[in-house]
């Protein structure tokens, strides 16, 4: 009798295997992602154009001036290196922390923190002066400058995270490899190599799950340097709103939290355009992601009044001309719509349980992200523009973005995007085996079972 | 017009300016009436474009231009090692400065710098509502502990044992984090091709002059050294016509205006000098002497009206 129960168990879970294999597939994009993906490439295209432009006449076709020598290149830098770390949140502090519903959003969020660390890398590139001398810092690097730490744990991070994207990406990729029909020859080619050998055997698997604990365990550290490091670039200089010592919590909270909003986001947009996604982004994992931003955006808040208010509270001289005109003078709308509606807003929206639907989630996420770019504007740039200075052309004291500038900028986010985009086209973006541990399937069922299909 | 001269000058200009703009005789080597050059290649008759000391674009005679050799700017490599012995350091009387700016536009020509970088500002201050307008002018403070050499990450700036804090622009990668990192806010970025390349073309570049500059990477006020190697003051200590500026080295404690040497203890002692934001920890090599009884009155000026409007 337990025997037979045994069995039938196991045929629902071989059953079930099947199911996920043949949803999780990667799908044809239809018209609308067509057309999306076209639009990122123009967007793109377009910003290589004006990179290209600036190499040939210099910094000068930005915004740029010696008073305001850091813009957008740097902000949107700062926001790369955010969203990225969000890979580290879902994929190794909620794996280490065993929290089970993780499963089908870890090779998402560790997707957009690839895209995300890659783009940071070349945006860094897009701000330099002299990018044809980039060996220099190799060759003449000093460790004393915090853009050479910089150099090291992006370079590390961006790693750690591609072999975190890999390693449990294997078992899809053979499967892709062995069960896709009817696509071509380089798409064949592709997995065929892509997925090393892979045999599905539960020695792999093994060795897998080792490799993904270690590489958890690791990129812990290394993500909460990089977004640290980063902040150290302003915080390690003498000017008023960068020299603070809050500067490495503030940035590392608000990076999770933006990173958990492109999640959201993401999680959105997939089961809006397909909805076999249904069954695996579910509402629950929703209203948890929403009870998860809302935690995040409470910490970030806390470090926000600390950046904000004691400096306020005190008014010391230069201080108090930059906190003038984020509170109440130039910038004053933009920083307050990015209080308001990137950490005010989502906090109250989901603190109920309506407000954590997968559409209003959507919203918030997307506000979250926007005024995440927005803050990282504001964080980089007032800075310069606000301090007493003579002798200088009057253009020069305010700084706005040129259109090529701001080309180049859309450019690397569209980049981003389309690396994401392409990703999801080709790989499942799901993953089944976790998927299936995380449904309670036993190890041995999908060592055995995973590679089959219900096709045959 | 002047396409037509380049092409015909370029290479008499070129080697004219190699060997004679580097030793700085720019201005002087302007005036007509020198010595032929023995060493001549050059055909009589070709006229060569340059800056004379009250900044007008004359044609001369390349005959009529003296070739002085080169010997004071060293190569990227050399210009690391500083004079030895030497610890240079600045005192600016601020109670003599009558803003005539006469010590930027030597250093500008000087350094065939472009109307948008300027090495050496000079301020209008007011330190409170209530206290006395004065003028103030700025070159690098060439600090004893450089936060702009602390930051750089390829060393492409960096401190010499002679106190001079040198930019490098052949190793420059234009991050800017240096000048992120000056609390004076004294560096300068070539956003784009140099406007004044033509005039420095084809001579060999040092950091000991700063030019020719690059695009894409930073610079600032050197102190001159090619000069002090010869003993010789700074431009903007030899142009102002008040005596603001005076320089000298630490450990011989003198210091010289060009008109009077003076003790550097003494000096500072007598007027009371100080250094601009102490606070930092930054230990300037520049002091101030305070704006106390002053050589003028203080006549207000629009200030930024001088090179950066005219574009020069």
């Amino acid at each position: 009798m337990e025997e037979i129960k045994k069995e039938i168990k196991e045929k629902e879970a071989i059953q079930m295997l099947h199911e996920y294999n043949d949803d999780l597939l990667p799908k044809k994009f239809g018209i609308i992602g067509k057309t999306w993906t076209i639009l990122l490439c123009i967007v793109f295209l377009t910003g290589v154009y004006c990179y290209i432009n600036q190499l040939r006449n210099g910094l000068v076709i930005t915004g740029m001036r010696d008073f305001v020598f850091w813009g957008i290149y740097i902000s949107n830098f700062v926001f790369f290196v955010a969203i990225s770390l969000v890979g580290s949140l879902m994929t190794a502090v909620l794996y280490l922390l065993k929290i089970s519903w993780r499963a089908p959003l870890t090779r998402l969020s560790e997707i957009i923190a690839v895209a995300a660390i890659i783009f940071a890398g070349l945006i860094i590139i897009v701000d330099m002066g002299r990018p044809d001398r980039m060996m220099n810092m190799i060759l003449h690097g000093r460790i004393q400058s915090p853009i050479i730490w910089d150099v090291m744990v992006v370079s590390t991070y961006m790693t750690l995270s591609i072999l975190l994207l890999y390693f449990p990406l294997l078992p899809s990729i053979s499967f892709c490899r062995d069960h896709m029909k009817g696509i071509p020859k380089w798409q064949k080619w592709m997995y065929r190599v892509l997925s090393l050998g892979w045999k599905n055997s539960p020695e792999q698997y093994k060795i897998v799950k080792k490799a993904i604990t270690i590489l958890s365990v690791m990129i812990i550290p290394v993500a909460l340097c990089i977004h640290t490091v980063t902040s150290w670039l302003f915080a390690s200089t003498y000017r008023p709103g960068w020299d603070s010592t809050n500067f490495g919590a503030y940035f590392v909270s608000g990076a999770f939290l933006v990173g958990s909003g492109g999640v959201v986001a993401g999680m959105y947009l997939l089961r809006r355009f397909n909805t076999s996604y249904d069954k695996y982004l579910t509402n629950d994992h929703f209203d948890r992601m929403g009870k998860l931003l809302v935690l995040l955006a409470m910490v970030y808040a806390y470090f926000s009044i600390n950046e904000y208010l004691i400096p306020a509270y005190k008014m010391k001289g230069e201080e108090a001309s930059h906190l003038n005109e984020l509170f109440t003078g130039y910038y004053a709308p933009l920083f307050w719509s990015v209080q308001f509606f990137g950490m005010v807003l989502p906090i109250l929206v989901l603190l109920f349980k309506k407000g954590r639907k997968p559409l209003p989630m959507f919203i918030m996420a997307v506000f979250v992200i926007v005024g995440a770019w927005f803050k990282r504007y504001l964080i980089v740039i007032p800075t310069m523009s606000f301090l007493p200075v003579q002798e200088i052309p009057e253009a020069w004291k305010h700084y706005s973005p040129t259109f090529q500038e701001w080309a180049i900028t859309g450019g690397s986010l569209a980049g981003a995007l389309l690396i994401i985009t392409i990703f999801v086209r080709y790989f499942p973006i799901i993953s089944v085996w976790e998927i299936a541990e995380e449904k309670g399937i036993s190890e041995d069922i999908i060592y055995k079972h995973l590679h089959e299909s219900n096709e045959k | 017009m002047e396409d037509e001269n380049k092409q015909n000058d370029k290479t008499s200009r070129k080697d004219f300016l190699r060997k004679s703009l580097l030793t700085g005789s720019v201005f002087a080597a302007g005036a007509i009436g020198l010595n032929a050059l023995s060493s001549c290649e050059k055909k009589p008759g070709e006229k060569v474009k340059m800056l004379t000391a009250d900044g007008k674009m004359v044609e001369v005679d390349s005959n009529y231009i003296n070739n002085t050799p080169s010997c004071c700017a060293a190569p990227s490599s050399e210009s690391r090692q500083g004079i030895p012995g030497k610890k240079y350091v600045m005192v600016i009387d601020l109670s003599r400065c009558k803003h005539a700016l006469k010590c930027q536009d030597s250093c500008q020509k000087y350094h065939h710098l472009s109307g948008m970088n300027v090495w050496l500002k000079v301020f209008k201050m007011q330190d409170a509502e209530n206290t006395a307008p004065y003028w103030m002018p700025k070159p690098c403070m060439h600090c004893d502990k450089p936060p702009c050499v602390k930051v750089c990450p390829v060393s492409a700036t960096y401190k010499r044992e002679d106190g001079i804090v040198l930019v490098d622009n052949e190793r420059c990668i234009g991050c800017r984090f240096c000048m992120a990192a000056c609390p004076y806010s004294t560096r300068s970025f070539n956003w784009e091709e140099p406007q004044f390349l033509h005039e420095s073309k084809g001579m060999a570049y040092s950091p000991e002059t700063g030019f020719p500059q690059k695009k894409g990477t930073v610079e600032k006020c050197d102190f001159c050294p090619d000069m002090l190697k010869q003993g010789k003051l700074p431009h903007c200590v030899t142009a102002c016509p008040n005596g603001v500026f005076y320089m000298g080295d630490f450990n011989e404690d003198t210091v010289s205006n060009g008109s009077e040497t003076v003790r550097f203890s003494q000096l500072m002692k007598d007027k009371g000098g100080f250094r601009l934001n102490e606070i930092l920890g930054t230990e300037p090599s520049v002091y101030y002497l305070p704006a106390a009884n002053r050589l003028f009155p203080f006549i207000d000026v629009e200030i930024g009206k001088g090179k950066m409007e005219k574009g020069e």
